[in-house]
């Protein structure tokens, strides 16, 4: 199918030319209703069953602004250090496309409701980078095309297409960061870097599901490259379908060893849309357009301008919570952490889990090790994110609740967490599903221990002729024998009891 | 007794179908035989309601046996332009391309007059989009004047004052973008209302030019405006344009006006409406009526506006624009019409031949023109300059209302002309608009009100009454003293 690329030597690329990256993000907001409608907001769903007359476009239907959608953006906006508008509108961008419902998509075009911001961006060795931010403007989402019968899945080729408006007029804001140049080698860093921050920013604006596997956090990669013979700015692609963070690095880079490939062998770089493809981690063209794209955006006439009063923006701007940058900051203070410590629990994604684990009930020393190894373990073994284990961080909290209080031992409590992480339930019907409490009872214990003496005669002398430490073997086989489910201590108690 | 009963106006229908000396049913039954009769002739109505009137008139009737409170036009009927959607009944827009589709939802409009127990007897014609000053762009065929039936009766609601003029309905609902309420009314001797831009709600009225397109009553007298304009019009939270304020009181105006003073009043006579294109008969009629309104008390000069002189273009450009866009969802997909889907053909292809095939000559001109207007390149040129002249529209108005009340004028420069006159002529047919468009542009209420009949060829013609943004109120107390003063100036025979 794909025709065989050329791709560059990524340090001969480093070595030749300067990336010029640009990035804009979609993010869908988590308001119950839509942009411009009352239907519900919501993933998922039978086909065509959140549309009403608006959002489907029906002749004489009218948008009417979500008040929320504009405050999560003039949130938005403060988190990322933007002006607000004390003025603005909504533009139509008009083209044709069969899931959008009034082929246009009602937008902003230059009058964005936030702009001129910034975002730092910590990279994965600690280097702080600032990206400067453009703009952040509201604007509705499309309906879903599924294209049946078609080799690649895109609208050209297919039989027939499936249309579903469910999504149609959803609230989404996009935001717009202005050219990112200076990055060299680690413009593919910083643009995943730059995704993750964002990422946890809105979500701890708690606007957003921010799920890029469900399409609520969704980013367009722009690249360019620019020779650093003559400085000269290139042409950029700007690459789309880039479903995660780790795509987000791929696709980068990709396009920087294609793109120097292209410029190297004396050919130009075409100036277009391109779509990524998750398994072979490769870029292709999208469809050839034989017309530039003129979208005629002029004001749109079905809406009255917004004008946020500054009370109201400041207002909003006493809603901000507490910034991941401040919560680290924070953090690292309060549990005296080492940058490295915080930083590998930044990467990991296990800082926040760990976080609300602790204010669930647990000590930061107690819940960091659940989260970095035994937890993380499993979610590298299951290939998901560490966030995204069926666990709440205040399951995980209850789990060391029950190893302090006694109730378990610590491989009964990653016993307790398996059944968690397998859908059995919350901890405490794990243990009652599992059988799991520790054994308490001392004659049950008494008894288990008389059995070990009598099968180990020699040990049970040896203990008796003061040898205190060969009292080990029979604690094992006494723990052994009740599947683990033994305080080791007072075993190790009536075993030495049994023998004076 | 049915000859009577499709003369009376709204007011005195209702009053008698209130006091129980009539039913509704009956009044309602002497409409649809009247449409019967006469609809052959005039082609007023795309669609006829029968039985969803019949059913209205009964509630109302069975409400005024129980004796209930109804609401002041409750039981009369009503002609309704096919602009308006209308739950489970064919909505057109006069265009092939929604040939067949049923709204699944009804606009405000049509909302508050089943709430208010109006009759809706139909849904009628008019120029395709509401593109248009004679109901010649109706994909469905003219609509015919009822007093000359060779004669246009106007556009673009042609069908809604064709079917007053015809005694179809004492009652009609018209839109009107660049005049399609007043310059029909005018043609047909009746009264045609543009409310304040905002006044009536556009949830449900398909676009044609979102800025410039505004609901409004239209009746035979100016009593009946008012009444109607009272049931259709407040604020609508479903129209983000909507104006959260009080409706004008617009009845107690039209009450007041009837008294016949208009002492005091100032009155300002438009200077760039008159002259060259103007027809001799109307701007007689228009004098005529100038010394009436002054016999009546009221002070009147000429007032000059000269940006007017760039309404007919500018508008020329703004709606295209806007209509470009609105008229883009028509593609397929999802309702209406559908050409060429036969499994060969691309999405493209299909959604091509579908416009092609559904949008008639005139549609077509206006997207492509506003396709052209909005063009990266020519926006400025284009969109932006008729913007400014928007702007300049305004500012002569709000300067003119410093001196004035109302602005009053010919509402168009001649009276009907002749079907197929004007078809090959796209501009000849724009100037029909050039006295009313100005209103649109500026938002500010304006109304038509027949001045009696053109000297010259006995058709009807009508002053333009301009107020004010939420004014209404004031045209209407002019409108209704002029209207007794000029007094009886006979119908159409059919």
């Amino acid at each position: 199918m794909t025709a065989l690329v050329e791709l560059m030597d990524y340090d001969e690329v480093i070595e030749k030319y300067d990336p010029v990256l640009g990035l804009e993000v979609h993010v869908e907001l988590h308001t119950n209703t839509k942009m411009f409608c009352g239907c519900a907001n919501a993933f998922g769903g039978e086909p065509n069953t959140n549309t009403c007359p608006t959002c489907l476009g029906l002749p004489g239907s009218l948008p009417v602004v979500n008040g929320k959608a504009v405050e999560s953006a003039i949130r938005i906006g403060l988190a990322l250090n933007c002006e607000i508008a004390e003025w603005c509108r909504f533009a139509r961008k008009n083209y044709f496309y069969p899931d959008m419902p009034k082929n246009f998509q009602t937008s902003q075009y230059d009058e964005p409701i936030a702009f001129n911001g910034w975002l730092d961006v910590t990279l994965d060795d600690g280097e702080v980078i600032r990206v400067e931010i453009e703009r952040a403007h509201m604007e509705e989402d499309t309906g879903k095309s599924l294209h049946v019968g078609g080799a690649t899945g895109r609208i050209h080729g297919a039989e027939h297409s499936l249309l579903d408006y469910n999504r149609a007029g959803v609230p989404l804001i996009e935001i717009v960061t202005k050219m990112i140049p200076g990055t060299k080698e680690r413009a593919p860093e910083v643009a995943r870097a730059y995704v993750t921050a964002l990422r946890d920013l809105l979500k701890a604006l708690d606007v957003s599901d921010v799920r890029m596997d469900q399409g609520s956090l969704r980013c367009d990669a722009n690249v360019s490259l620019s020779p650093k013979t003559t400085g000269a700015l290139g042409t950029r692609t700007e690459t789309k379908n880039v479903n995660s963070l780790r795509s987000v690095e791929r696709a980068v880079r990709f396009e920087m060893t294609r793109q120097a490939a292209v410029l190297s062998s004396g050919g130009e770089v075409t100036q277009e849309t391109r779509h990524f493809d998750e398994s072979s981690g490769s870029t292709s063209p999208g469809r050839k357009k034989e017309t530039a794209e003129d979208y005629r955006y002029f004001p749109e006439p079905d809406l009255v301008p917004i004008a946020p009063s500054r009370e109201w923006v400041e207002e909003l701007r006493g809603t901000l919570p507490e910034l991941p940058w401040e919560r680290r900051a924070r953090i690292k203070e309060e549990w005296k952490l080492t940058d490295e410590v915080l930083r590998d629990l930044v990467n990991a994604g296990a800082l926040d889990l760990i976080i609300a684990t602790v204010e669930a009930g647990a000590k930061p020393d107690e819940a960091r090790p659940w989260w970095v190894s035994y937890l993380a373990q499993q979610a590298n073994s299951r290939g998901v994110e560490l966030s995204d284990l069926p666990i709440t961080p205040a399951q995980v909290a209850r789990v060391i609740e029950l190893v302090n209080t006694g109730a378990l031992t610590n491989k009964l409590a990653r016993e307790a967490v398996n059944g968690v992480l397998e859908g059995e339930g919350s901890p405490d019907e794990v243990v009652e599903k599992r059988g799991l409490k520790v054994v308490s009872d001392d004659s049950a214990l008494e008894k288990a221990v008389d059995e070990a003496l009598a099968a180990q005669p020699d040990v049970a002398q040896k203990i008796r002729d003061g040898k205190v430490q060969a009292a080990g073997a029979i604690v094992g086989a006494v723990m052994k024998a009740t599947r683990g489910q033994a305080d080791a201590a007072r075993v190790r108690e009536i075993v030495l009891a049994r023998c004076s | 007794m049915t000859n009577d009963l499709v003369h009376a106006t709204a007011a005195e229908l209702a009053a008698k179908i209130h006091s129980g000396e009539v039913s509704s049913v009956e009044v309602t039954q002497a409409h649809l035989d009247r449409i019967a009769e006469t609809d052959g002739k005039v082609h007023a109505f795309l669609h006829v309601d029968t039985e969803g009137a019949l059913a209205q008139a009964r509630r109302v009737d069975e409400d005024v046996k129980a004796g209930k409170a109804v609401s002041p036009l409750a039981g009369v009927p009503l002609a309704l332009k096919d602009v308006m959607t209308t739950e489970g009944v064919p909505t057109t827009v006069g265009s092939k391309i929604l040939e067949g589709w049923l709204p699944p939802y009804d606009a405000t409009v049509t909302r508050k007059l089943k709430e208010a127990g109006v009759v809706i007897l139909g849904k009628t014609n008019m120029d395709e989009f509401a593109m248009g000053s004679s109901t010649e762009n109706s994909a469905y065929g003219p609509t015919h004047n009822p007093w000359d039936l060779d004669r246009i009766p106007g556009g673009s609601g042609g069908g809604s004052s064709a079917a007053l003029a015809a005694l179809q309905a004492p009652l009609a609902i018209g839109t009107d973008t660049g005049g399609s309420i007043r310059q029909p009314g005018a043609v047909t001797g009746t009264v045609g209302v543009k409310p304040t831009y905002g006044g009536v709600s556009r949830y449900g009225l398909v676009a044609f030019s979102s800025s410039l397109d505004q609901a409004g009553p239209c009746a035979r007298t100016v009593l009946d405006a008012a009444l109607l304009h009272e049931v259709i019009a407040g604020y609508d939270e479903m129209d983000s344009t909507s104006i959260n304020a009080p409706v004008p009181p617009v009845v107690a105006a039209a009450r007041e006006g009837l008294s016949g003073d208009l002492s005091g009043l100032r009155i300002g006579v438009v200077t760039q409406f008159s002259g060259e294109g103007y027809q001799q008969g109307v701007l007689r009629s228009f004098e005529a009526a100038v010394s009436q309104l002054k016999e009546l008390g009221a002070e009147i000069a000429d007032v000059s506006c000269p940006s007017f002189d760039h309404a007919l273009p500018a508008y020329y450009l703004i709606a295209p624009s806007e209509c470009s866009s609105n008229l883009a969802r028509f593609d397929a997909m999802r309702y209406g019409l559908r050409v060429g889907d036969d499994g060969t053909r691309s999405t493209e292809e299909v959604m091509s031949l579908t416009r092609e095939a559904g949008f008639g000559p005139e549609v077509k001109r206006r997207i492509m023109i506003g396709t052209y207007a909005l063009s990266s390149g020519y926006y400025d040129a284009y969109y932006g300059s008729a913007q400014k002249v928007r702007t300049l529209i305004t500012q002569d108005f709000a300067k003119a209302f410093e001196k004035f009340d109302v602005l009053i004028s010919p509402t168009t420069p001649t009276t009907a002309f002749k079907i197929g006159e004007r078809a090959d002529d796209p501009m000849a047919m724009y100037k029909a608009d050039l006295c009313t468009i100005p209103a649109n542009l500026a938002g500010t209420p304006a109304m038509s009100v027949p001045s009696g009949l053109s000297d010259e060829d006995g058709l009807p013609v009508g002053l333009q009454i301009m107020a004010p943004a939420l004014q209404d109120h004031r045209m209407y107390r002019v409108a209704a003293a002029y209207e007794a003063a000029r007094g009886a100036f006979g119908g159409p025979s059919l």
